[in-house]
């Protein structure tokens, strides 16, 4: 795998995120943990999934579940990437009757898979998908990315326990640790401790990263896993890439102006 | 299967065991068939299906949003889903991940919620489910279908198997159900059915709760009340044209549900008169916005005005 094609995935999400927070003008977007998880789902959708503009709705397509739907806007600048939307699509964000809402709403012709925003739910959701894999013997994979203040939500849980009562080893839970969520840090918010620690007495298969460092994802995600489900706990940074952003929860959904977006620019 | 040999074994049995065998069926029948549950495969009369179809079942515990998520992910991925659980844990419990999966997304699943209404009144109201049709009516996407009796559940299942939209199948009453419909008739989610005719009062009634309403009706006809009942079985989508039509040549349409009279059979029948010129009284017999002290099914359905003899009375004073 080509580290740098993976980098240059990455570093195209984040414009477009940032383009696309632009153009939304004074709608408003969730930025902070759009740009926090960009790293994982450019790594998922550039290196990792078997998905296929051409064959879009191959049954045997890598399925993947953004849980923590506000952070759409890393997922649709990755579909523009993978061409599955044209990035002109990008400039309909938020607007009336558009497709590409400030929460993802199912439509697999464009690669996206469920409608995700209500936290707490995606999970179940792979569960589902991940089991009839099983049931029907088919080969493909499930990848859920989670938020951390979304592990507040009891829902969660539930589906981490039948993902390995059912021995999902065929699933792939990637949490997004940024350690922020709407109003505050976890840790004063409630404080979600040792979250590896969590996902491993339920029986996942666990693993805890960098989740900036391209290789590292890309390790983590491409080794097999051991006949349980896989925790990938994504150490990230809110904002991450955006030096502005960076730690600010201020930015966890907000307006970038004209001249934010001109200085910006130069960072990516 | 004779189903008309059914009828009688099955209204003893009760809709739950009576679900459990025809579960067995729909697995044959189906063989991308799904059945869901959370731990509760022994009230639901599943466990010779379970044993006998256990790649055909998913437990996932007691953890009810899960449930739906699990169901709602199997169902877009081609299987035919059937979730089972106590009806306030298959509906309220869950109610946004319903909302979200279901109506919104309008993955397709068949809900049975068991033994809602009044049934378990012994085990208090956090078991009885009189709030379940309101909560869910509002949702888009979702058909609620309330069978009047086993043998009116076994139609009901076939045909929410092949509805469009996911289908919410509530069951009432316990083991020794009345028997509503002793004859084979024609089923169709959204078509309401006369089955008793009449012509001075309409009863509509929806679940085994028609029981009393039939023998309400049979003694009126002693007292020289021609009184029709009719069997609303589906409150969503509701039968427009059978209200619009009852309200046009009756004076006085009395409904009477399990549930409270906000949101329920009630509501749908009111909703559709207030959009109609007509001079047809409307008088809901249900559950009437308050918990009340526990109690045996008997004991409730008195106290909420839903025996026999509180029929008539409701009938006689507004008559």
């Amino acid at each position: 795998m080509k580290i740098n094609k993976l980098k240059n995935f990455a570093k195209n999400i984040r414009k477009n995120i940032i383009f696309t927070a632009f153009k939304a003008g004074s709608k408003s977007a969730h930025i902070g943990g759009a740009l926090s998880a960009a790293d994982i789902i450019a790594v998922l959708y550039s290196g990792i999934m078997k998905i296929k503009k051409t064959k879009i709705l191959d049954e045997n397509r890598d399925r993947f579940i953004l849980s923590k739907g506000h952070a759409c806007l890393a997922l649709y600048s990755a579909l523009v990437e993978k061409k599955f939307l044209k990035k002109k699509d990008l400039e309909t964000f938020e607007s009336d009757g558009s497709n590409l809402l400030g929460h993802p709403i199912i439509n697999k012709l464009s690669g996206i898979e469920f409608s995700t925003g209500s936290l707490g739910m995606g999970l179940a959701l792979g569960v589902g998908v991940a089991l009839a894999a099983k049931k029907k013997q088919k080969n493909y994979k499930t990848y859920v990315v989670l938020g951390d203040g979304e592990c507040n939500e009891g829902s969660i849980w539930e589906s981490v326990l039948s993902a390995s009562h059912f021995k999902l080893d065929n699933m792939t839970i990637i949490v997004d640790r940024n350690n922020f969520q709407q109003t505050g840090k976890n840790s004063s918010i409630m404080d979600l401790k040792n979250l590896k620690n969590k996902f491993k007495s339920f029986g996942c298969e666990t693993v805890e990263i960098d989740g900036h460092d391209i290789k590292k994802i890309y390790k983590s995600l491409i080794n097999k896993n051991l006949n349980k489900p896989k925790v990938i706990v994504a150490n990230t940074i809110k904002g991450k890439g955006i030096k502005l952003f960076e730690n600010d929860n201020n930015w966890h959904h907000s307006i970038i102006t004209k001249s934010i977006y001109k200085n910006i620019l130069k960072e990516l | 299967m004779n189903i008309e040999n059914n009828i009688k074994l099955w209204s003893n049995l009760g809709m739950r065991a009576t679900f459990g065998l025809i579960a067995m069926e729909l697995a044959k029948k189906y063989p991308d068939l799904m059945i869901t549950t959370s731990d509760v495969s022994t009230s639901a009369g599943l466990d010779r299906y379970k044993n006998k179809y256990p790649d055909k079942f998913i437990d996932v515990g007691i953890a009810e949003q899960n449930l739906i998520g699990v169901s709602a992910g199997l169902s877009s991925e081609g299987f035919k889903v059937i979730s089972t659980t106590f009806s306030p844990f298959q509906t309220l419990r869950c109610c946004e991940q319903i909302k979200v999966h279901l109506g919104y997304m309008k993955h397709k699943i068949c809900m049975v919620g068991l033994a809602s209404g009044l049934v378990l009144g012994n085990l208090g109201f956090t078991h009885c489910s009189i709030e379940d049709i309101g909560s869910l009516r509002s949702i888009p996407n979702i058909s609620i279908v309330v069978p009047s009796d086993p043998f009116e559940l076994f139609k009901a299942l076939n045909a929410a198997i092949e509805h469009k939209n996911s289908v919410y199948i509530r069951l009432t009453a316990g083991a020794n159900s009345k028997i509503i419909n002793a004859k084979n008739y024609e089923f169709k989610i959204g078509k309401a059915v006369e089955i008793l005719p009449g012509k001075d009062v309409v009863i509509i009634g929806c679940g085994n709760i028609l029981g009393n309403c039939l023998e309400a009706a049979s003694i009126l006809r002693e007292k020289k009340i021609q009184c029709s009942v009719v069997n609303m079985h589906t409150i969503k989508p509701i039968d427009k044209e059978i209200i619009t039509d009852i309200a046009k040549e009756n004076k006085l349409i009395v409904t009477v549900e399990e549930h409270n009279v906000i949101g329920g059979l009630g509501s749908s029948v009111a909703e559709i008169l207030s959009g109609e010129r007509n001079n047809c009284k409307l008088v809901r017999v249900g559950i009437n916005d308050f918990y009340s002290s526990g109690g045996s099914y008997e004991y409730l359905k008195d106290i909420y005005g839903l025996s026999v003899e509180k029929i008539i009375q409701t009938v006689l004073s507004n008559f």
